[in-house]
């Protein structure tokens, strides 16, 4: 029993796109406000993901370090960009970016890296068929770990600055005087990827392991290779999440230990 | 020679006013008066440290510089006009604190048992005094803490401050009392145009 793909014809896909837009009618003929969206976001997905797709074919194509590297910053740089843009509170300056930039590709590149060298071992190591959706998966993961965390750090030291500011009037350290803030901030970014980890295989057949079985995998090797990347992910995620929350509680705070929400827009 | 004194400020300066010169000897206090909003709690934070500000601060003739952030603070104790309580009871914002202080302020003892959501405003302040001065700090800074308070209340207030600086405490006391300054025996400064200077008394 050799595995098989069995190939979409664009005329899959027409059909799939058709109920997109038969639904995108209905909400439209229900007044219910979300057509629009929907159909950009459907025409979003189409467009993105065939560029992708291109992108991939040459790049696997053209299989050499440098352009497996120019991917995975292109990645962080987008990821990054994102990281700020979810922030209600953002760091002035650099750090706006430079914070979760930083902190995801600490975790996510030396994750993906060690994965690749010591865990799958393709051969050359940097083998974009393995390379590059590994490190997608861990970006976005860490990505949204990253974002919840320091939003909810830095959105605390807000709502709760009266808190800060008596905890260092009274002579506490700023570790101590922002701790509580910290673990909240902690939980929020990790919860997600723990979640997912308690519910796997019961509540639904997580994403990757669904692609492989879909693709013909037999559904142990399907298996074990989501474990490891739901490892890998939560290993990611984690240490992102904890450079993150280390780097952004410590700016809130100067050389004296002052709190410093002006470094905040 | 003599002892340097408790506190003393040289050009202390920050965002809204400055205070070019104290000298606090140990148990001393001083009395900061001025209108409303010219910046006399930003010039208590200034001496805490917790704004940022130039000029030069020192306890017991040791500079500010030499002291980590939270270490000036646990010796230069600023006690804000509202102050925060975080946890469920008061038992976990008072590290140690004496019951006479505790009795002075009108309180039993069982007020650690309490939870901080029925204190009340005044309650507060008070409790708030007991917390830091609980730390057996150097330097109290005081931002108007009998404001909400009645007669009564205001002078057990006076009295644990009192107190503590026969024990070598000094205090500088925000306040728009005249007769409050005068019973303390502080020396009296005002805080007009964004300059803090000894007043005539």
């Amino acid at each position: 029993m050799t595995p098989e793909i069995l190939e979409l014809q664009p005329w899959d896909l027409a059909l799939a796109g058709g109920l997109v837009i038969a639904l995108a009618a209905l909400t439209h003929a229900g007044r219910l406000g979300v057509a629009r969206s929907l159909l950009i976001a459907g025409a979003r997905t189409v467009v993105q993901l065939l560029l992708v797709g291109l992108v991939l074919e040459t790049l696997f194509a053209n299989a050499t370090l440098y352009w497996v590297a120019l991917m995975g910053g292109v990645m962080l740089l987008v990821a990054g960009r994102e990281v700020m843009a979810r922030q209600k509170r953002r760091f002035t300056g650099l750090w706006g970016f430079g914070l979760g930039t930083a902190a995801m590709s600490l975790s996510s590149f030396s994750v993906a890296v060690l994965a690749l060298v010591a865990l799958v071992q393709p051969e050359p190591w940097y083998q974009p068929q393995y390379a590059i959706p590994l490190l997608g998966m861990l970006l976005g993961n860490t990505m949204n770990g990253v974002a919840l965390a320091v939003d909810r750090l830095t959105d605390g030291a807000w709502q709760q600055r009266d808190v800060i500011e008596t905890r260092l009037a009274l002579g506490e350290p700023w570790s101590a005087a922002v701790e509580s803030i910290r673990r909240d901030a902690m939980r929020s970014g990790m919860i997600p990827m723990i979640n997912a980890m308690a519910a796997a295989g019961i509540v639904s057949l997580p994403g990757m392991m669904t692609g492989q079985i879909l693709a013909g995998a037999p559904p142990l090797e399907a298996v074990k290779y989501q474990i490891l990347i739901m490892f890998l992910i939560t290993v990611g995620t984690g240490f992102g999440t904890l450079a993150a929350v280390w780097l952004a509680s410590r700016r809130l705070f100067d050389e004296r230990e002052r709190l410093r929400l002006d470094r905040l827009t | 020679m003599t002892a340097p004194p408790r506190l003393a400020i040289r050009g202390l300066r920050c965002a809204v006013a400055r205070w070019p010169a104290l000298d606090l000897a140990p148990g001393a206090c001083a009395a900061l008066a001025g209108p409303s909003g010219s910046g006399k709690s930003r010039l208590l934070r200034a001496i805490a440290d917790l704004d940022p500000n130039t000029g030069e601060a020192y306890l017991d003739g040791t500079p500010r510089a030499a002291f980590a952030g939270h270490a000036w603070r646990r010796a230069v104790v600023f006690l804000p006009a509202d102050g925060a309580w975080w946890a469920e009871r008061v038992s976990d914002h008072l590290a140690a604190v004496e019951p006479e202080t505790l009795a002075t302020l009108g309180f039993d003892t069982d007020v650690a048992e309490w939870s901080v959501r029925r204190l009340s405003t005044g309650e507060r302040s008070r409790l708030g005094l007991a917390r830091a001065v609980a730390l057996q700090p150097r330097v109290l800074l005081l931002d108007e803490p009998t404001a909400n308070l009645d007669d009564a209340t205001t002078e057990a207030v006076e009295r644990v401050v009192q107190a503590r600086r026969e024990a070598g405490l000094a205090a500088v006391w925000v306040t728009h009392d005249p007769g409050q300054a005068r019973r303390l025996g502080a020396q009296p400064f005002t805080l007009h145009d964004g300059t803090a200077r000894e007043a005539a008394s």
